[in-house]
């Protein structure tokens, strides 16, 4: 237990370049997560990216098999299920069927991919659980300019997004192609997702896409100020949990889905402990004060 | 070029319709409509359920095609880029966990459809947003979660919405659904007012007409294709519904109001009982 926490030993760590590469990843993460995360939510999306998630690692697995760059086959994998996922779900209410289908034959192929795959493919495959320290200086440039390209898409299209995600029948009758921004956005998230699969892992990359932002809105229903809040949010759970896993060596992933969750379930207890005092003040109107 | 010969516009008319006709597949929805809506003018569109009024919308909307026939809204075709038309929706619970304020619900209605994140600007914008809000006396709950208001706070917000963007023609589409009387009121007074000050003409799709029958200038009755438009006196008739109906319709006046009382069941494809919701 004395090393989990221990001190030094993270200081004199973080003197190692892998270490820094592993924070400006987790930071850039962290940011691209807190700002999709909002949008996601509004949008019922948080199954979505399991399924995108999930399905990169099939691309990794065919990139694996092909002898191609791991990472981009995950990011390939990844924005092809979003677009699939875009394509066969156009209305909301066959989303999680469809993501459903589309997911267990998605691993399935996936597996039969590794079982193809001569060599032992747990030694290459960190993508299950991520393994953001051996980040590369490469992966950290396709990571910046991933995370820049996503960034500047979503600055030209955020207002008619927003709009389509929060009041989509008006969005259509004001002439906002809300079909084709929805694709497009699930290709933003396909994108941020295999980023994500690569430094937490596909199993974890829920923790940084949906729970800073299931927080943020629990407690303001401000779009901006929520995505502020998740950025915030992301960025703590991300670059904090790579800080803490430092000193123990333990894996990343579970500081980080820690503390988000330690997060939310923070901003869970506010908004209830709030819904219980509009509730008590709203009683104490009806009741006229007596006098003593 | 030369200029086409105008029988086909006329100048008055910010909503134009001349041999409109809407159908999907074999079935024909309305065929042949004639209608002009003025500025100011307010026109209701009354009709079984699945007798096209929605679709109407739809189609000054510019989200469906007509089948033939042209169709002009404030000197334009309709389409995208239009945004001279105000839209009201029907009411629908809108989900508590909704990350929207009042506020963001009608800026949205002003500047929505612009590409970028919109950072310019900002004081202007909240300006004209406190005013639409004001305009509906909105301002006591704009800063709440809108999931969270009652169903006719959330309609006077649709109404400021609709009007923050200064508009010429507003479509309303079953705007009092689901909403109580004195609710049904406050919605309609302030579309009425917006109509008498600044000359907005209002095209009123419902089911029920007696919540704005003072209001109206003109009613469109759709019948399985069949149509007639004119005065509520003049449609409203046990004559004329029943030659729309093809069968026995009694219009029944009862202290103001006006009871369309089908006299066989089946009437028409689908029972015509006018105060059912329509399905969306």
């Amino acid at each position: 237990m004395d090393q989990l926490f221990d001190f030094d030993s993270t200081i004199a760590l973080l003197s190692f370049p892998a270490v820094r590469t592993a924070l400006v990843a987790g930071a850039i993460l962290g940011l691209l997560a807190g700002v999709l995360g909002p949008l996601i939510v509004s949008r019922n999306m948080a199954f979505a990216v399991h399924g995108t998630s999930e399905l990169s690692l099939t691309g990794g697995a065919a990139a694996l098999l092909l002898g191609i760059n791991v990472g981009h086959g995950a990011l390939a994998g990844a924005v092809v299920a979003a677009l699939v996922l875009g394509l066969l779900s156009r209305r909301s209410s066959e989303h999680d069927s469809v993501i459903g289908a589309v997911l267990a034959f998605g691993l399935g192929v996936g597996v039969l991919l590794l079982w193809f795959y001569p060599g032992r493919a747990s030694n290459k495959f960190g993508l299950l659980v991520g393994q953001i320290v051996s980040v590369e200086f490469a992966s950290l440039a396709l990571l910046g300019g991933c995370a820049i390209g996503v960034l500047a898409v979503l600055a030209v299209i955020y207002r008619p997004l927003l709009f389509a995600s929060v009041d989509p029948e008006v969005a259509r009758a004001r002439g906002v192609p809300t079909g084709t921004l929805s694709l497009v956005f699930a290709v933003l998230v396909g994108v941020a997702t295999a980023l994500g699969v690569q430094t937490v892992g596909a199993l974890l990359v829920l923790s940084l896409m949906i729970t800073p932002a299931a927080a943020a809105v629990r407690i303001t229903a401000n779009p901006l100020r929520a995505t502020v809040l998740a950025v915030v949010f992301a960025e703590v759970s991300a670059v904090g949990g790579i800080l803490l896993s430092l000193a123990p060596g333990a894996p990343v992933s579970a500081f980080v889905t820690a503390i988000s969750f330690l997060i939310f379930l923070v901003c869970w207890t506010i908004s209830l402990v709030r819904g219980r005092s509009r509730g008590v003040a709203t009683a104490a109107v009806a009741v006229p004060a007596v006098p003593r | 070029m030369t200029v086409e010969p105008d029988a086909q516009t006329t100048a008055t008319g910010v909503i134009s319709l001349r041999g409109a006709t809407l159908g999907y597949g074999d079935r024909i929805l309305w065929s042949g409509l004639d209608l002009d809506v003025t500025p100011g003018e307010f026109v209701v569109v009354l009709g079984p359920n699945g007798s096209g009024k929605t679709s109407l919308l739809r189609v000054l909307l510019g989200l469906q095609p007509l089948t033939a026939g042209t169709v002009r809204i404030v000197d334009a075709p309709p389409g995208r880029g239009n945004r001279r038309i105000g839209y009201i929706p029907q009411q629908r619970a809108m989900e508590e966990s909704l990350v929207m304020r009042g506020r963001d619900l009608v800026g949205l209605g002003l500047d929505g459809h612009r590409w970028g994140v919109g950072l310019r600007g900002m004081r202007a914008r909240r300006a004209r947003v406190d005013a639409a809000l004001a305009e509906v006396a909105a301002g006591g709950f704009a800063d709440a979660p809108v999931g969270r208001l009652s169903g006719g706070e959330q309609q006077r917000l649709r109404v400021a919405q609709a009007l923050v963007s200064d508009p010429e023609v507003l479509l309303c589409d079953e705007p009092l659904l689901s909403l109580d009387l004195a609710n049904q009121q406050v919605v309609s007074s302030l579309i009425d007012r917006r109509r008498r000050t600044a000359g907005t003409a209002v095209l009123f799709v419902t089911h029920e007409i007696n919540p704005v029958l003072p209001l109206v200038d003109r009613v469109l009755y759709l019948v399985d294709g069949r149509f007639r438009i004119g005065a509520p006196d003049e449609v409203m008739t046990t004559e004329t519904l029943s030659e729309l109906y093809r069968a026995r319709v009694d219009v029944v006046r009862v202290g103001g109001q006006i009871h369309v009382v089908g006299a066989q069941p089946g009437l028409c494809e689908q029972p015509h009982h006018l105060h059912d919701e329509e399905p969306s």
